[in-house]
């Protein structure tokens, strides 16, 4: 592991303050000198495996604002401080009562150890686990700009269906990201130019001709909290996550829904899909598919094919179309059996 | 008694708790790595990115320029030792230092030493290396690679089995069964990583390393050094997870040893991780072509099995697992063939049960396949098929309980309730299906040597150069003496995992029980003889008893008549304050220099199919049933049981461990485990716990084991057949069966997986 500089700020504000630099908007976060670390679940791996290389670390569980820590819900909204570890939100019974598709895709995430480790702002901007991308003598175009993607033609199986461009078919990993996604949550962001508020949807970025450009935020930018509003159909929610084993497994498929419904027709639905695209994947085509039907079997199998309309396999990774399918329509028929 | 601790049958030891249980579960055991070492320097490897080829440059400037940076060892370092040699007690032949001819994926290309762990682990990760690549192959299908009939390439396997003329019984038969099965590749992701510790005083060296075999790593290590045997000891008193993988000794420790000889400190090496992938020995993937032809009443009157393995370009690593598969069953004509693939690969090794897992995944689904076929329950097939005798040397079977494991193991899984229709069985919207298979494993032994000293207040110690590999081998050594010598377990100290210790086999082929506990009896007997004869001598306690009519219990010499003395009186009548007995064990069969052998580090192995008496087999039936979600196609496995017949068993609660452990590495096998090798590069990709899936807590529900009484007094003094790696053969068969039977699609290749049953 490199030698790096480890700093403990003791506020947001000298968090980011330590971060600023002028050119910080040109410079994705993950290859800044400076980087921020919480629960360090994904950047001190990728630092021992030379795949993370920030000179300087600042570390933000010593920042002293309460709200950073903290679940607060109303009957609008809940919101999650960014410090807030999975663990805690995952078990909060409010959270599970007013959103199960919440807590549900935090209890299903990683491992106890790391959910008790991992913050909720750190858990959102975790980066990919390609493989290709793990590991530095591959080439990889967003570990290495212009270097080339050994997974295109490589081992694949984990690899995105959805989202993926010439440059680069990683897949994102994540599993709260999707409920965030489909709940229309926003993130509020603060850093030396300013505080802002971005919708969720728009935090990350799919590959492009720039993979090593993942999110909106610039360098000395912090998330400091999630929101997300309650609605008519926040009560109606699920994530279901497929994988290869019960726990501690990256997403094969995942389909996090939210329904309202008016009886047995769909009033509006809220469908965001894991394990098979580049980014957190909100899948508006079957949302629309779904406006004003009757939710069966058939419904939600056409909603599934508008999901995967444009999705584009490689060499060992095909299956996930028929999968991501019928793990849509699966999680759409056990959220229309849900309470409302 | 709980469920760990079974109740013992007939000719099954109690469930004493393990002596190392304590210190094991609070920390309290020091695994090699952990051991504390002065002045201690620590190494971190570099490792090739390129699979074929030769190094033509290697820049260390970079990494030499690191703080605490003591020395680099690279090539022409190891100049003066001699190259590894590939057999049972070395991986591999390739030396990697000592030419810079790379042969696969992730070969050592450096040792770096720092005063720090994490200074040499960033050094090491400066290393750059000019290579001149070549396009490797990778395995099976690439171009390139070179195919060879197996037999007689390896001592390890001579012939490929045969028996009267498969072609025209082939031929005749009415109902034919002819498909491929493969397994994947493989590796070993023990706990405990892979480490060498090497501290020299003087010219002595001492190597503190997980290893399988004490002796014959410290005879190959002093050749490979140069060094008077007698100066080298390896210790390794806890290895936290072998299963093989700690068995044949790799390159890296000489070269740890190198790196402390010129530093003149001890360097300690724990390699990370994705480098285990690369420098440690791993299962290589297998293909099978099986034939099997049967009459309507389902008699099988012909069986052919045809199975390709990889291995490394220079070394002849085979399974060769045809020689179980053609004596499970009565099969009439017989033929067999194993070919080997040389690959761009490291050299294999071994990994639990490496014949019969692959092998017998591919005889037990193509069995569950011909009992379809046949319209027959799987059960019952393999009842018809039973046979009297094995079908290649027409030998007896030394014992042979397969039909009993089967009734008590379907009998306890509720077989009966089972519906054969595919796809019949329902819960809500998961499929439910129900299979079973065969688990076989060879009953062998090897020379092995103990000492045992008894003191007059009833203290015992037991010495032998095994290994305590999680087995339980430590405790079970410690039982036979306390049964032989009329002693309580907490009286009982056992010392193992130690060249200086009297020597034992490689701890690999489940013969450690057997082997040690033969010496161990051996041992104890002689004890009991001259404490008998002292007993019953002129004017001693028990004067006139007669030997053959006392024993030893709690701390006295009995008679059959009631009559006892006090081991402490019968010390006092010889005048000695303690009794140490060594004693050599051989099978029978054992060549003259077996002993001999033993003490150079070469394990004689007798039993299985090749003794002359009989064939030598541990049997079990494994049951499994599985939930497939009608929708998404996860596999689930609620539940799992299997009943296992093994001879004495000495101790149920390690023995049920044993099994139980097994089971579920076999399900890991059916469903999660496997290596993703990249096809272009012959590089190995899933090389961490985050992809390489083993199961997790969640994935296993019920598991039961039903210990079978059996007894057989062919197979060794003691009685003993190993398990240690019987519960996981068979298993990822039983898996295939129930995922048919659950949705009608047979799957050849594993793991089974959703992207299998999604389609």
């Amino acid at each position: 592991m490199r030698p790096f500089v480890y700093e403990r700020p003791t506020s947001v504000s000298a968090a980011i303050a330590m971060a600023s630099r002028v050119d910080a908007v040109r410079v994705p976060p993950t290859g800044a000198d400076t980087q921020f670390i919480a629960g360090g679940t994904n950047l001190a791996d990728y630092m021992k495996l030379g795949v993370a290389q920030p000179d300087r670390l600042l570390d933000l569980n010593t920042l002293a604002e309460p709200a950073l820590r903290q679940i607060r819900i109303n009957d609008d909204t809940i919101r999650f401080g960014a410090l807030v570890r999975m663990g805690e939100a995952a078990d909060n019974v409010d959270v599970r009562r007013r959103c199960p598709a919440l807590a549900d895709s935090l209890k299903f995430a990683a491992s106890g150890q790391l959910r008790n480790m991992a913050s909720l702002g750190g858990n959102v901007l975790q980066r990919t686990r390609c493989e290709y991308f793990r590991e530095i003598s591959w080439p990889c175009n967003k570990r290495e700009p212009g270097s080339g993607c050994a997974a295109m033609e490589g081992s694949n199986r984990q690899h995105a269906v959805l989202g993926t461009s010439d440059a680069c078919i990683a897949t994102y990993h994540g599993d709260f990201a999707q409920a965030l996604v489909a709940l229309d949550a926003t993130v509020e962001i603060e850093g030396p130019r300013g505080r802002r508020t971005l919708a969720f949807a728009k935090l990350h970025k799919r590959p492009g001709d720039t993979p090593d450009i993942e999110t909106d935020l610039a360098a000395d930018e912090l998330i400091t909290a999630i929101e997300v509003r309650l609605e008519r159909w926040s009560s109606r929610s699920r994530y279901l996550k497929i994988r290869d084993r019960e726990s501690y497994a990256f997403a094969l498929a995942s389909a996090a829904v939210a329904l309202d419904m008016d009886g047995e027709t769909v009033r509006s639905a809220r469908i965001a899909l894991g394990g098979v695209a580049t980014v957190p994947w909100r899948a508006r085509e079957a949302e629309d598919a779904l406006q004003g039907k009757v939710l069966d079997e058939a419904a939600a199998q056409e909603a599934a094919e508008a999901a995967f309309a444009d999705a584009r396999p490689r060499e060992h990774n095909a299956f996930k179309i028929p999968l991501g399918k019928r793990t849509l329509v699966r999680a759409l028929l056990e959220t229309r059996d849900m309470k409302g | 008694m709980n469920q760990a601790a079974p109740a013992p049958r007939e000719n099954q030891g109690d469930p004493v708790v393990r002596i190392d249980a304590r210190l094991k579960v609070t920390g309290q055991a020091g695994y090699p790595a952990d051991i504390v070492t002065a002045n201690v320097a620590y190494g971190a490897l570099a490792t090739s990115s390129i699979a074929r080829g030769k190094v033509s440059g290697l820049h260390t400037k970079d990494a030499r320029a690191v703080p605490g940076v003591l020395d680099i060892v690279t090539y022409d370092d190891m100049d003066k030792t001699d190259t590894p040699k590939f057999g049972n007690t070395g991986a591999s032949s390739i030396g990697p230092l000592h030419d810079k001819t790379v042969f696969h994926d992730g070969q050592i290309i450096a040792l770096v030493v720092a005063e720090t762990f994490e200074a040499a682990e960033e050094a090491a990760m400066l290393i750059r290396a000019d290579y001149e690549d070549e396009r490797p192959a990778a395995s099976f299908d690439s171009k390139g690679v070179k195919m060879e009939p197996a037999a007689g390439k390896n001592p390890m396997f001579k012939e490929d089995a045969k028996a009267g003329d498969f072609d025209a019984a082939w031929a005749d038969a009415t109902v034919k069964i002819d498909e491929k099965y493969s397994t994947p590749t493989q590796h070993h992701n023990p706990i405990e990583l892979f480490s060498t510790t090497a501290i020299w005083q003087g010219d002595q060296l001492t190597i503190h390393e997980p290893s399988q075999n004490v002796t014959g790593w410290k005879v190959e290590l002093a050749r490979q050094l140069k060094l008077d045997p007698a100066n080298v000891r390896i210790v390794s008193p806890y290895i936290g997870g072998a299963f093989g993988s700690k068995g044949p000794m790799t390159a890296r420790t000489a070269i740890v040893a190198v790196a402390a000889r010129r530093i003149g400190r001890p360097v300690r090496c724990v390699v990370n991780r994705m480098q285990a992938f690369g420098t440690q020995t791993y299962r290589a993937e297998t293909r099978h072509r099986i034939r099997m032809g049967a009459g309507k009443d389902g008699r099988i009157t012909a069986f052919g099995h045809e199975a390709w393995e990889v291995t490394s370009r220079p070394d002849p690593y085979v399974v060769g697992g045809t020689s179980a598969t053609a004596r499970m069953y009565n099969y009439g004509a017989v033929l067999t063939h194993v070919s080997l693939v040389h690959a761009d690969r490291n050299t294999p090794g071994y990994m639990r049960s490496p014949p019969e897992t692959p092998y017998v995944y591919a005889l037990e689904n193509a069995m569950d396949e011909m009992a379809v076929a046949l319209g027959m329950d799987p059960v019952e097939f393999r009842r018809i098929n039973e046979p009297e005798k094995e079908p290649i040397g027409g030998k007896p079977f030394s014992s042979r309980s397969l039909i009993k494991c089967y009734d008590q193991a379907s009998e306890a899984f509720g077989w009966s309730k089972r519906d054969p229709k595919v796809g019949s069985m329902r819960d809500g919207d998961w499929l439910v299906g129900m299979g079973c298979a065969t688990a076989i494993y060879p009953t062998a032994a090897a020379p092995c040597a103990a000492r045992v000293r008894l003191t007059a207040d009833g203290e015992v110690r037991v010495q032998c150069g095994s290994h305590e590999i999680g087995t339980g081998v430590r405790t079970i050594a410690g039982q036979m003496a306390a049964e032989r010598l009329g002693i309580g377990m907490d009286k009982i100290s056992v010392e193992m995992g130690d060249s200086a210790l009297p020597p034992a086999p490689v701890s690999g082929g489940s013969i450690s029980t057997a082997s040690v506990c033969s010496a161990v009896m051996k041992a104890c007997d002689a004890i009991r003889g001259k404490l008998f004869a002292a007993a019953a001598g002129r004017g001693a306690p028990l004067a006139g008893s007669g030997n053959a009519k006392l024993d030893l219990k709690d701390e006295e010499v009995v008679t059959e008549t009631g009559k006892s003395a006090k081991l402490a009186d019968v010390f006092k009548a010889m005048q000695v304050g303690a009794i140490e007995e060594y004693a050599e064990f051989a099978p029978k069969g054992s060549s003259p220099e077996a002993l001999s052998k033993l003490y150079a580090g070469q394990s004689e192995f007798h039993g299985g199919e090749n003794d002359e008496d009989s064939v030598k087999y541990a049997f079990g039936a494994e049951f499994v049933e599985v939930r497939i979600n009608s929708y998404t196609r996860e596999i689930r496995v609620p539940r799992i049981v299997g009943a296992f017949a093994a001879g004495r068993i000495m101790n149920t609660r390690t023995a049920r461990s044993q099994l139980m452990g097994g089971m579920i590495w076999g399900i890991g096998q059916a469903l999660h485990e496997a290596t993703e090798i990249d096809q272009r590069h012959a590089r190995y990709v899933n090389r961490d716990l985050q992809d390489y899936l083993v199961p997790v807590n969640a994935d296993i529900k019920q598991v039961d084991v039903i210990l079978v009484p059996e007894i057989d007094h062919q197979v060794n003094p003691a009685g003993v057949k190993g398990l240690g790696e019987l519960g996981n053969v068979g298993t990822a068969a039983a898996v295939a069966s129930a995922v048919y039977h659950a949705t009608g699609k047979r799957i050849r290749d594993l793991p089974i997986r959703i992207d299998d049953l999604i389609g």
